[in-house]
C-alpha cells in the first residue's frame, strides 16, 4: 500500500466509506503535493471536505456543476496533477458522462472520480439520487478502471493503491453505513485481482459492493444447516476484471450466481456473463444475476431496499436455492 | 514567437502571405479528406497564424515544453484548419498530411493530442474546451508557473451551457492567466447563429459573468497582434475574452458567409476556383 495509514481498523471500523475516503485523501495529499481535490457542491457531504480544509490552495469548489468539474479535472491533469473529483455516483456517470468519457478517458488522463452514495444507498432520495447505471456505462469506456470496494477498509486499499495507477478511474462508494466485510486491513490487495472472501465447492457468489459481505452472510447461513458450501468472490474491480478467478469458479463449482447493487443490465452481472459464454461455459454452469431487474427503484432506506431488491443475505440465499433447486429457509422466526 | 522580424509591418506582411498559403492548404485537405469543415477553418486563419507565429511562447522541436502557452481548440471540428498552422510553424512536416482523415491517419476531423504534435488537448465535442482551459489555468496558478491557457471557441459553441459553467468559473477563480478567444463568424450547421439559437448580446453576457471583453477585426493581423501583446498580466484576477469578428469561408468568395459552407466536399472545378479567390482576396 502505497504510504502509512495511520489508522487502525477500529477507527474505520466506526466511519463511512466516504469518511474513510476523506480521511486516506488527506492522509495521501501530505506525501502527494500533486493531489488536488474537487468538488461541485458536495464536499461535506463526499467528506472530500477534509482535504479540502487540509490543503484549501489545492482544493476546489465548481459549484453545481459537475460537467465543468470533470473537464477542470482534465486541465489540472494536463498541468501535471492528479486530480481527485468527488461526486455522487448519479451525477459522476451521467450528468458527466461525456465529460468522463471525451476528456479523460479518450486522452487517458490522470483523473480520478469518486462516486459516492452510489448504488441504492441514497435511499429515500430517490431514483434522481440513486445510482444504479455507473457500473454499466463507466465498464464500456476505453482506458477506464472501475473499482467498487466491498467496504470500508477496502475503500481505504482502493484510494491507496489509486495514487500509483496510471489513468482514469472511477471509485464507487455507498453512503456507507453498511458493516465491514473485513476484518482487517491486512490482505493482499491488487487492482484487478479477484479476493475470493470463503472457499466453496458446490456454488459461487460472485459479488461487488455491499453485496460481499450479505454473500458471505448468505454462504454462512447455509454452512450453519449444513447445506451446500458457497465459495464467495469479491470483485473489487469489475473493470479490468478477473477472468481468471471467475473461470476457475465456474469450473470447480458450476453454479454461478452474481450480486450487485446495480441494474442486472450492464455491470457485474453483465460483465460475469460475457466471460462465462466466451469461456464456453454457457451450456455447463447453472447462473443467475442479482441485483435491480431494470427497474426504476422505489424509496426507503437502504436496508429496506436491499431486502426489497433480494440483494441482501436472505435474497441471495433464496437466490442460490432457486437455482440449486433447494428448499428455502423459513425466515418469518427472524423477524 | 516563430519569426526574426523586428518591424510589425514586416512581420504583418509575412503573415499575410501565411494567409494564403495555409488557406490554399486547407482547401487541399478538404480536397484529400473528400470533405472538411471548411468555413470555419477559413474563418480563424488569421488567428491562429497570429497566435502560433507570434504570441504564444512555444517551441514546436519540443512541443512538450513545460512552461509553454497552452493553447485548446474548444471548436475542435477546426482540425482542417489548425492542422497546416501546427505543419508550418515546425511541429511536423506538410507532407505528413497525406493522408489527412483516411483510414488510420493520425490526422481526423477533430484534432488527438496522442497523434498531432503541438496539439495540447483532444478535442471535437462542443463546449468542452473552456471547462478544460479553467482546469490549466487553475494548474499553472498552483505551480506559479508563468504560462498562459488560450481557448478558442466558436460562437455557435456558446449555446452549450458547459461554456457558462466555465465563464462563471473562470471568473470566480480570477484566472487572469485564461484568455477565451471567441470565433465569431456568426454561422453554425443549421442556419445564421442568430436565428438558430441567439446568443447576443454576447459581448454583455462575457461581461456580466465578470470577464473583460475585446472586441476586434478577426482578420485584421494589426489588431491581433496589439491586442494579444496587450493582455493584462497573469496576475490581473480577471479573465479576458476576444471577441474576433470574423467571415465563415473567409478567402473563397462563394463560401463566404454561406451556411451551406459549413462542412463540405470539392471537385477540381471548386477547387481551382478557390485557390484563385484566395490569391486574389488574402494578397496584401
Amino acid at each position: 500500500m502505497a504510504g502509512g495509514l495511520a489508522y487502525t481498523t477500529d477507527d474505520l471500523n466506526d466511519l463511512t466509506q466516504a469518511q474513510i475516503f476523506g480521511r486516506v485523501l488527506m492522509d495521501l495529499g501530505s506525501q502527494h503535493p500533486e493531489i488536488v481535490a474537487l468538488s461541485a457542491d458536495l464536499a461535506k457531504s463526499t467528506k472530500v471536505g477534509d482535504f479540502f480544509a487540509k490543503f484549501p490552495e489545492r482544493s476546489f469548489n465548481f459549484g453545481i456543476a459537475e460537467q465543468n468539474m470533470i473537464g477542470a479535472a482534465a486541465g489540472l491533469a494536463l498541468a501535471g496533477f492528479k486530480p481527485y473529483a468527488a461526486t455522487f455516483g448519479c451525477f459522476a456517470s451521467m450528468r458527466a458522462c461525456e465529460q468522463v468519457r471525451t476528456d479523460l478517458c479518450y486522452p487517458k488522463l490522470n483523473v480520478k472520480i469518486i462516486g459516492t452514495h452510489a448504488g441504492l444507498s441514497m435511499g429515500n432520495g430517490g431514483t434522481t439520487h440513486h445510482a444504479t447505471e455507473d457500473i454499466g456505462i463507466f465498464r464500456t469506456f476505453a482506458n477506464m478502471t472501475v473499482m467498487v470496494p466491498a467496504d470500508g477498509l477496502e475503500t481505504a486499499k482502493v484510494i491507496s493503491a489509486s495514487i500509483d495507477h496510471d489513468g482514469p478511474m472511477y471509485i464507487r462508494v455507498g453512503r456507507g453505513f453498511e458493516p465491514p466485510a473485513y476484518e482487517s486491513l491486512d490482505y493482499d490487495f491488487t487492482i484487478g485481482k479477484a479476493i475470493e472472501m470463503r472457499p466453496g465447492a458446490d456454488a459461487t457468489v460472485i459479488a461487488c459492493g455491499m453485496c460481499v459481505l450479505q454473500a458471505m452472510e448468505a454462504a454462512e447461513d447455509f454452512a450453519e444447516d449444513d447445506g451446500p458450501d458457497i465459495r464467495v468472490i469479491n470483485i473489487h474491480t469489475v473493470k479490468p476484471i478477473d477472468k481468471e478467478a471467475i473461470i476457475k469458479a465456474a469450473e470447480e463449482t458450476g453454479v454461478i450466481i452474481t450480486a450487485e447493487e446495480h441494474n442486472i443490465i450492464g455491470g457485474l452481472g453483465s460483465a460475469v456473463a460475457e466471460i462465462l459464454a466466451e469461456a464456453g461455459l454457457a451450456g455447463s454452469v447453472k447462473f443467475k444475476r442479482v441485483g435491480i431487474p431494470d427497474v426504476f427503484s422505489v424509496i426507503g432506506y437502504p436496508e429496506d431496499l436491499y431486502a426489497h431488491y433480494k440483494i441482501d443475505q436472505a435474497g441471495i440465499y433464496d437466490s442460490i436455492c432457486d437455482l440449486m433447486g433447494l428448499e428455502k429457509k423459513d425466515r418469518d422466526d427472524e423477524h | 514567437m516563430i519569426h526574426n522580424y523586428t518591424k510589425r509591418e514586416d512581420l504583418v506582411n509575412f503573415l499575410k502571405g501565411k494567409s494564403v498559403e495555409v488557406r490554399k492548404e486547407i482547401i487541399k485537405l478538404v480536397v484529400t479528406a473528400g470533405g472538411g469543415h471548411v468555413g470555419g477553418g477559413l474563418s480563424m486563419t488569421e488567428i491562429l497564424l497570429a497566435m502560433y507565429y507570434h504570441v504564444l511562447n512555444i517551441d514546436p522541436k519540443n512541443p512538450k515544453k513545460e512552461d509553454r502557452d497552452r493553447f485548446i481548440l474548444s471548436k475542435g471540428h477546426g482540425g482542417v484548419g489548425i492542422c497546416p498552422v501546427l505543419a508550418d510553424v515546425g511541429y511536423y512536416d506538410h507532407c505528413m498530411m497525406d493522408d489527412f482523415n483516411q483510414y488510420l491517419s493520425p490526422f481526423g476531423m477533430h484534432p488527438d493530442m496522442h497523434k498531432v504534435p503541438g496539439i495540447d488537448m483532444s478535442t471535437g465535442s462542443l463546449g468542452h474546451g473552456l471547462p478544460i482551459s479553467v482546469g490549466l489555468a487553475l494548474g499553472a496558478r498552483l505551480k506559479k508557473a508563468s504560462w498562459r491557457t488560450y481557448c478558442l471557441l466558436g460562437d455557435g459553441e456558446c449555446n452549450e451551457g458547459t461554456v457558462w459553467e466555465a465563464a462563471m468559473a473562470g471568473a470566480h477563480f480570477k484566472l487572469g492567466n485564461l484568455t477565451a478567444i471567441l470565433d465569431r463568424n456568426r454561422l453554425m450547421l443549421d442556419g445564421p447563429v442568430n436565428e438558430i439559437m441567439e446568443i447576443d448580446p454576447i459581448e454583455d453576457k462575457w461581461k456580466a459573468f465578470g470577464w473583460d471583453v475585446r472586441i476586434i477585426d478577426g482578420h485584421d493581423y494589426n489588431q491581433l497582434i496589439d491586442t494579444f501583446e496587450s493582455l493584462p498580466p497573469i496576475s490581473s484576477q480577471k479573465p479576458v475574452c476576444v471577441i474576433c469578428n470574423t467571415t465563415k469561408g473567409k478567402g473563397v468568395s462563394y463560401m463566404e458567409n454561406q451556411t451551406k459552407w459549413h462542412y463540405g466536399g470539392l471537385d477540381e472545378a471548386t477547387e481551382k476556383q478557390a485557390c484563385d479567390d484566395i490569391d486574389k482576396i488574402c494578397l496584401p
